[in-house]
């Protein structure tokens, strides 16, 4: 495609070089091949574009396109990878935008319903059995099998996916009370809480207890997640309320989602006092964490 | 291959890696490690240059940028799960398949 550059881009032969810019920018704008996925004009739109603004952004090749040096296909850029090739693969799955785990599944078990004809060989079907099922917050939070036994003797083995939450209905098709088809077992699963995790959608938190030296000279601590421990810096004086990340430390990723981040909130602790710690105390030049505090306070006063 | 940084990209693409850090904070960009020793897979680099492009390129503002990109990831998360239906449907017989797409031609989707 040796089209005329300037042509592509709508550009007088005399235009500078922002307007040349700007042209460039008012197709990026409409045309960008990854705001655009899937549109095939979009992107030939695009590269015409960024290969015209190669030429005429570069004085010297532009001088050679108008001696008629070069033709308007310039140099072919190399082929560049786009956004959209990544995040239209799996890989996709690091950047996303946190749908409902389930809203694919509902939407098309949403079709399946509606497409049923009433009075089909429904009347056989078994009926729904409902259990619950106690699961440790660790359990929960990292997915995996589970075991259920029933009350009525006999036992089902359940998979739960990572990051299930408590009042979370699963489904077992077929699981549940006799008849053609059987019925489905509903089990409510229930997460218990734990000494020092919480959960905040894919994310874990912890209140992380660090030592005086720890927390002014910093260093690396380990820190529990529910997947194991891991090593964590600290910087040099963290204070308590600090809050560090461990990225991909919080729910595994699952289904379409990404890993969630786990959270440390550092407190800083004291621990045993000595005499040694008594006399570094009293040579501290004074300082008082409360004085903005009691400022706020006057000034409304 | 050899590791991907900040110092490797801000080379490549001339940019500041304070920029690339503030974007990182900011949770634009969700490459492994942590501050000061991030490493790029080959999403977090396309990624970095689409933001580059869409501040410097497109003009779209900091202030902007965030809505932007949260329409774009729910975008690609639309297109990855009909992926996923893709698949289902071509992995079921033809005689399962067929009415389905019927039914999108007729209703004007296929």
């Amino acid at each position: 495609m040796a089209e005329d550059p300037y042509k592509v881009l709508g550009l007088k032969k005399d235009a500078t070089e922002k307007q040349i810019k700007a042209a460039f920018h008012k197709v990026a704008k409409t045309s960008h091949p990854d705001l655009n996925p899937g549109d095939k004009k979009a992107e030939e739109r695009f590269k015409a574009a960024a290969n015209a603004h190669d030429i005429l952004s570069d004085p010297g090749k532009r001088a050679r396109f108008d001696r008629g040096e070069i033709d308007g296909g310039g140099q072919e850029a190399p082929p560049r990878g786009y956004y959209r090739q990544h995040a239209e693969a799996p890989a996709g799955n690091r950047y996303n935008a946190n749908f409902s785990e389930d809203e694919l599944s509902d939407l098309l078990s949403g079709m399946f319903r509606n497409g049923e004809r009433p009075g089909s060989a429904r009347h056989s079907k078994g009926r729904d059995s409902r259990y619950s099922l106690p699961v440790s917050f660790v359990q929960a939070a990292r997915g995996g099998p589970q075991r259920l036994m029933l009350p009525e003797g006999g036992e089902i083995d359940v998979q739960i996916p990572p990051g299930t939450a408590t009042g979370t209905v699963l489904r077992l098709r077929g699981k549940g009370g006799p008849g053609t088809p059987p019925g489905d077992a509903l089990i409510e699963v229930e997460v218990g809480p734990h000494p020092f995790f919480t959960r905040d959608g894919q994310d874990i938190h912890l209140d992380l207890p660090v030592s005086v030296p720890e927390a002014v000279l910093g260093g690396r601590v380990t820190v529990p997640t529910i997947t194991g421990s891991v090593t964590m810096s600290i910087p040099e004086g963290s204070d308590t309320g600090t809050k560090l990340r461990l990225r991909g430390k919080g729910i595994p990723g699952h289904g379409g989602r990404a890993a969630g981040d786990a959270f440390a909130t550092l407190r800083v602790i004291i621990g045993p006092v000595d005499q040694a710690l008594r006399d570094a105390m009293r040579d501290r030049p004074p300082f008082d964490p409360r004085r903005e505090m009691l400022s706020t306070l006057d000034m409304e006063v | 291959m050899a590791e991907i940084t900040i110092d490797t990209l801000s080379v490549t693409f001339q940019i500041d890696p304070g920029e690339v850090e503030r974007w990182i904070a900011k949770d634009w960009l969700r490459p492994d490690g942590e501050p000061g020793h991030w490493h790029f897979t080959d999403i977090d680099v396309a990624r970095l240059r689409l933001i580059h492009e869409l501040r410097h390129d497109i003009g779209v503002e900091e202030g902007g940028l965030p809505v932007v990109l949260r329409l774009m990831d729910q975008l690609y998360e639309s297109r990855r799960q009909l992926r996923r239906v893709r698949e289902a449907l071509n992995s079921v017989p033809d005689e399962a398949r067929n009415p389905f797409l019927d039914f999108l031609r007729q209703s004007g989707m296929g």
